[in-house]
């Protein structure tokens, strides 16, 4: 199916049912019960889940393939976001060529960047990528104001010329970004008993570009490019050796990745037309690192999860205040209640980024495959252990290994 | 000309910082091969050893001041610190007012065994994997750190003054036949630098003049036949790691009194300070010295006003610049031996 393997279709299959599928399965919980606030169906988490996805996807494709660790992603990010805001300001509010010009500027600079730091590698290449990070971070927060916004970010305005549509939105409101028509923050709601799905529309488009995205992933994972890439991460002395310059590779992945950044960029802009410099900061740089590498590096999905797991910390984790513990252990005796609550507290709310470093610190150390390869070894212990009873369990455990 | 001495002047505390930090750094990755990217965690950690100590010092308790009123006519109610009690008012009052300096002694021990904990649990297991592994566990393991003190010490920045006597500034203008108070300084910064360049000459002394440190050189060249002479070199390694941690500490002890310390003051510093490292060449000792005073000195004349309208924006990335220039041109950094991490 898609030109793609067996495996790789379900795996693809099993995605775009979870994209689709996503407003109800992250609203397993009633409306207004205790757990509500574990539901993470609504369409602003959802959003950013698919479109860091994308985010996450595109670094693997370097990182996961090629072995080089750029510490200056974020830039691309960056880039993206602004290039589609100025296309809302000044050709349309439609999205489309907002992202296609997003995808557009991000390639070119990764084309400069990249062509610059790939002369290096290793930490070398991580420093280089880091300075042109910290460069644009700097450079868009201050000289560039004029074109950036500086501090204040970019933002629309009423009298922006909006070549296309300006006489469309003459109401005397900033339009919004949408899709012929359709206007991405719109969204319908099912109500079921007590439960409450949104369907938003921003979402299921920024769904079906993270879909289009995998889909190009599993195919570059599996093309000759996509050896090339690996045969660089494995040996690129040797393969220096047979005759073959590794440079266009990497120098091509490093723009394809850059590209899939500008993209995650152009969405995030079109989810919400404002773009901000600290989305160039090297923290977020950090960030994208930390999703592939919880999510598990060079494997398809990985990133993908990463980036779920992370946002959903983000926002989800961070709310839970030492009341809501109070109300949980409230079963307990008062003194062991009180204990828990110190105990766990640091932990959740504005701690959550203890945990989510403890929790990477964890996965580097024990698990370099990240939840993929997690989840292969839980597969496998369930796996050997249905061997034992009936024989089609090797089978089994093969086909819950989702990539690689 | 008064003008460029006061550039210059300004470039060296923050220089002295990088170079501190540079240089721990360089001493890991020498002896460890460790590309340690928690190291401006640990520069944070000595700043709050100082908030730490001065906030034991003042530590006080209510005591009913008969003599006094307040606004209402009852007897007035003062805190009293412990020490007061304990050393007399005005020893208790120069501590008090010495914490920041004091810290130092306190800090050593600290950093010391942070920094050999940290590296007998967990960078222990990282030597034979590869840079970016070692890269990933030390940022996350900067991250929890960052998070504690967080936690522990909130997100505000906590000011820490100077001891009274540093608090002035000197007038170099009036020293140098200038006029008076174009090159004026303050004190501490002073205090900062002659602190940063006693520590380096330890650090070089040591590693120059005992035999610990000749033997630790000796290791830093060729790791594997030294262990052969039945040295046991890894303890020496991990010591040194535990004194890379300390001057790390120091730094960050005596830098509070310039900049109030905050949880991420580490995280700002360490990304500077890898440049640092990678300009003056991986390995480096005096590479990493000499690239922290020169960038610092370089980014203070890049913020000078004549600079800035010629080139808007340079004071931003002079830095980074300079490191991609080298990079490019220079890979082995100012000062790097030759095939120490050339790729």
């Amino acid at each position: 199916m898609f030109g793609l393997e067996k495996k790789d279709a379900r795996l693809l299959l099993l995605v775009l049912a979870l994209t689709m599928f996503a407003p109800f399965i992250l609203n397993p919980f009633p409306e207004g019960s205790g757990w509500a606030q574990f539901n993470a169906g609504y369409p602003d988490l959802m959003q950013r889940f698919v479109i860091f996805g994308i985010f996450a996807i595109g670094f693997n494709i370097l990182f996961g393939l090629t072995g080089y660790l750029s510490f200056g992603h974020a830039a691309f990010l960056g880039v993206g976001s602004y290039s589609a805001v100025w296309m809302f300001k000044l050709l349309s509010m439609n999205v489309l060529p907002a992202i296609a010009l997003a995808v557009v500027t991000a390639g070119i600079f990764a084309l400069i960047i990249g062509y610059v730091s790939l002369r290096r590698s290793g930490i070398y290449f991580s420093i280089l990528t880091l300075a042109f990070a910290q460069m644009s971070f700097a450079l868009a927060y201050s000289v560039l104001t004029p074109i950036t916004g500086g501090e204040t970010g970019l933002q629309l305005a009423l009298d922006d010329p909006r070549i296309l549509d300006g006489a469309a939105h003459a109401a005397g409101n900033i339009p919004v970004p949408g899709l012929f028509g359709l206007e991405m923050r719109d969204s319908a709601e099912l109500v079921l008993g007590a439960w409450v799905f949104t369907f938003n529309i921003g979402y299921y488009f920024s769904a079906f570009v993270m879909l289009a995205s995998f889909y190009l992933a599993i195919r570059i994972f599996r093309s000759p490019f996509g050896m090339m890439l690996r045969a660089i991460k494995s040996n690129q002395q040797r393969l220096n050796y047979t005759g073959l310059n590794p440079r266009p590779y990497t120098l091509a992945a490093f723009v394809i990745s850059g590209m899939y950044a500008g993209l995650a960029g152009g969405l995030m802009a079109s989810m919400d037309p404002l773009a901000g410099a600290e989305r160039m900061f090297w923290t977020a740089s950090g960030e994208v690192v930390l999703m592939t590498i919880l999510g598990g590096v060079g494997t398809l999905i990985g990133p993908v999860l990463g980036a779920g797991m992370i946002k959903y910390m983000e926002n989800i984790l961070s709310k839970i205040n030492s009341d809501i513990l109070h109300t949980w252990f409230a079963f307990l005796p008062d003194g062991l209640e009180n204990l828990l609550v110190t105990l766990v507290y640091p932990f959740i709310g504005k701690g959550w980024h203890l945990t989510l470093g403890i929790l990477f610190m964890l996965v580097v150390i024990f698990l370099p495959g990240g939840l993929v390869e997690g989840g292969q070894r839980i597969a496998k212990l369930f796996g050997r252990k249905k061997a034992k009873d009936t024989d089609g369990g090797a089978d089994a455990a093969n086909s819950t290994t989702p990539a690689e | 000309m008064d003008a460029i001495i006061l550039q210059i002047l300004n470039g060296l505390d923050k220089g002295s910082a990088y170079a501190l930090i540079a240089l721990g750094l360089t001493l890991i990755f020498g002896t460890l091969g460790v590309v340690n990217f928690a190291h401006g965690a640990l520069f944070m950690i000595g700043a709050f050893c100082a908030v730490t100590l001065s906030r034991i010092i003042s530590v006080s308790h209510t005591v009913i001041d008969e003599t006094r009123t307040d606004f209402l006519g009852n007897p007035m109610k003062v805190e009293v610190p412990y020490v007061h009690g304990w050393f007399g008012v005005e020893t208790g009052d120069a501590l008090i007012d010495w914490a920041v300096p004091l810290s130092i002694i306190f800090a050593i021990p600290v950093m010391i065994l942070i920094g050999v904990i940290m590296e007998r649990g967990l960078i222990k297991h990282f030597y034979k994997r590869p840079h970016a592994d070692q890269i990933l566990v030390t940022f996350g393991l900067a991250i929890v750190l960052q998070e504690i003190i967080k936690y522990y010490y909130g997100a505000n920045p906590i000011p820490t003054p100077a001891p009274e006597a540093f608090t002035g500034s000197f007038d170099f203008g009036a020293m140098l036949g200038f006029d008076p108070n174009t090159i004026i300084y303050p004190y501490w910064r002073l205090v900062y630098f002659a602190f940063a360049a006693i520590i380096i000459g330890a650090v070089f002394a040591f590693l120059q003049f005992t035999t610990f440190g000749m033997v630790v050189r000796a290791g830093m060249a060729d790791r594997e036949t030294v262990g052969l002479l039945g040295i046991n070199i890894d303890k020496r390694f991990t010591i040194m790691f535990g004194l890379a941690a300390a001057v790390a500490g120091l730094a960050g002890v005596m830098y509070t009194p310039i900049n109030s310390p905050n949880y991420h003051m580490g995280m700002d510093f360490l990304v500077l300070s890898f440049v640092v490292v990678v300009v003056g060449g991986m390995g480096s000792l005096p590479g990493a010295v000499l690239a922290g005073f020169l960038l610092g000195i370089l980014e203070s004349f890049a913020s000078m006003r004549q600079v800035i309208e010629i080139i808007p924006g340079i004071n931003q990335v002079i830095i980074y610049l300079v490191a991609i220039i080298i990079l490019l041109t220079r890979p082995r950094g100012l000062m790097g031996r030759k095939g120490v991490m050339e790729e």
